[in-house]
């Protein structure tokens, strides 16, 4: 099964970059082959990751060390089950640093509670002495994010970093990435199926749908005007929470029909295809490679053929 | 109106080792009131650890409120044991958050249809397979997935098989507990709108328990907001969402990220 298909982009220093996908776009995938973490039988067949001047493809496994954790780091979804249970919140982020850095004691314990008040401005002595069981969800989110940051990294890959969380550790994360971008220059690659989380925070937004880009743009363009009917169909399946027109309420939402169940995909065209409300005659042969409309908006898509600006 | 399902002042208490300094009893529901209408939907919202979820277990008869009533028509269900407890159970039915967990993996999409019917007493296996294609059918499933186990199905499958299951004894009340949350937006959709449709259709009452206020304000007739175990404001929709006042709703609101309207394509055949 081919997870990703032919993916390409480049990543500023600093820029937070949206990848918006649902199950099955390879969205996953993507997080983990980015530092090579793919399990067993994931295997990279074609293509290059540049990171820092480096082909991560070529790094030898003591290259790849000084890369994971320290240069470039992880963050999961579930924060219960990525943190030790029965070790203390400050020391899995001084293992962290353990892990990489040569230091002595003192500074290991200094650089420990530099690290979590960056992401607990109040409490860190007791957040630094809690089991995560005593910890709230969004709290042990936070502490996720301490040891990713640790080794000061220039790059950060999220991966649904806020779905279990309520509304309101929502935000409190997505202050915390917003403010470390700011404070640190810290490059963010936000992996989610949410997109009104990006809405605000993103600089560019990638649409995956089942391993290739379908969209990429500015955020703001992106969100408000998407120009790819699987985006445009996923952003109108979102209920609004102020309805201009309160007779929408009760009425049926625009789904899109079916599901992108990759065993039900055509082997040829355009993969949204079989789910498109737009689609024509020629998607289901040929596949739309990806072609820019305006200033670095590009989409995959055979409606805009013609309209590109390279064409 | 008549209301369908009404709970008075329930309480729940936990009992819980006591780290020194604190209260000894957990405090998961503290005198939460309130009325749903037969055939319509309340929301409840809340953040985590707001007793959203406790409450949802007191009304579907699995676990017994401190104290306080639930009146399920004009039986007290918080008070009933034994043959009349077992009587009322089949008639609120809950729904949960990840479909994958809630059903038993190693058996067939039939056998999951069939094994609350064959509780409920049914034992004639022609009218089980004929109302398992019926509860298929309803809930937008081929027969023909009959025999797959829900691993061979996608997210939004398993939440419609979970809700075929829940079907399956023809209940008066579906409590949906963060029943969309772990599926994919686009499904969401969908889900909603076979829900919206077997409440038209069936009569069908919800307690609709979720943090995604959009997905509340869609379905929702009237939001109950939760803190602390005590229900913070309650009211019609539009009012809770125009005129939030208590400071919890607010907050929630404000949380809420921004996402500008575009005109949504119209979709769905």
């Amino acid at each position: 099964m081919e997870a990703l298909r032919g993916v390409s982009f480049d990543l500023k220093p600093g820029e937070i970059l949206g990848v918006l996908g649902e199950s099955g776009s390879g969205k996953s995938a993507l997080a983990s082959a980015l530092p090579r973490l793919l399990p067993w039988n994931g295997k990279i067949t074609k293509g290059a990751i540049r990171f820092e001047g480096k082909d991560i493809l070529q790094a030898s496994p003591k290259e790849l060390q000084g890369i994971r954790g320290k240069r470039i780091s992880l963050i999961f979804q579930e924060p219960s089950v990525a943190l030790h249970p029965t070790m203390r919140a400050g020391e899995q982020v001084r293992q962290v640093l353990a892990a990489h850095e040569p230091w002595g004691k003192n500074a290991m314990r200094e650089r420990t509670r530099q690290v979590l008040s960056t992401v607990f401005p109040e409490e860190v002595e007791r957040i630094s002495e809690s089991y995560p069981h005593e910890l709230s969800g969004g709290q042990r989110q936070r502490v996720l994010i301490a040891q990713a940051i640790a080794c000061g990294p220039s790059l950060v890959i999220a991966d649904e970093p806020t779905a279990s969380l309520d509304p309101t550790a929502q935000m409190e994360i997505i202050e915390v990435f917003r403010t470390l971008r700011e404070k640190r220059g810290l490059a963010i690659i936000l992996i989610t199926h949410n997109p009104a989380l990006l809405a605000g925070l993103a600089d560019r937004v990638l649409v995956l749908y089942c391993g290739s880009i379908v969209e990429l743009g500015p955020a703001a363009t992106v969100i408000a005007s998407p120009r790819h009917p699987y985006t445009k169909a996923l952003f109108g399946s979102i209920p609004a929470i102020f309805e201009e027109n309160v007779s929408n309420r009760k009425k049926k939402l625009a789904a899109i029909p079916g599901d992108s169940m990759s065993a039900s995909l055509p082997l040829t065209g355009c993969p949204f295809e079989p789910r498109c409300p737009e689609r024509m005659q020629k998607c289901r042969k040929h596949e739309p490679q990806l072609m820019e409309l305006a200033e670095a908006h590009a989409v995959s898509c055979f409606l805009f053929e013609g309209q590109s600006k390279r064409s | 109106m008549q209301a369908l399902l009404r709970a008075e002042n329930l309480v729940k208490r936990y009992p819980r080792k006591p780290p020194p300094g604190s209260p000894e009893n957990l405090v998961a529901l503290d005198g939460v009131s309130f009325a749903i209408v037969q055939g319509t939907t309340l929301a409840i919202v809340g953040e985590s650890g707001s007793g959203k979820s406790t409450l949802a277990f007191c009304l579907a008869c699995l676990e017994r409120p401190t104290s306080g009533s639930i009146w399920f028509g004009d039986i007290d269900i918080a008070k009933l044991t034994g043959e009349d407890l077992r009587q009322v159970r089949p008639r609120i039915q809950l729904i949960f958050q990840d479909p994958a967990n809630s059903l038993n993996p190693r058996w067939s999409v039939s056998e999951i249809l069939s094994e609350p019917m064959i509780l409920q007493g049914r034992t004639n296996r022609d009218e089980i397979t004929r109302r398992s294609h019926m509860l298929l059918e309803r809930v937008g499933l081929s027969c023909e997935l009959e025999e797959r186990s829900p691993s061979e199905l996608s997210g939004g499958q398993r939440q419609r098989l979970a809700i075929a299951r829940a079907l399956a004894l023809e209940p008066e009340v579906l409590i949906l507990d963060e029943a969309l949350s772990a599926l994919d937006c686009s499904v969401q959709a969908q889900i909603a709108n076979l829900l919206m449709e077997l409440q038209s259709s069936l009569g069908m009452t919800y307690l609709f328990i979720t943090h995604d206020l959009g997905m509340a304000a869609h379905l929702a007739d009237e939001i109950a907001v939760m803190n602390r175990g005590q229900i913070a404001e309650q009211g019609p929709t539009d009012k809770i969402l125009n005129l939030p006042r208590h400071e919890t709703t607010r907050r929630l609101l404000a949380a809420v990220p921004g996402l500008p309207r575009g005109t949504p394509p119209g979709l769905e055949q």
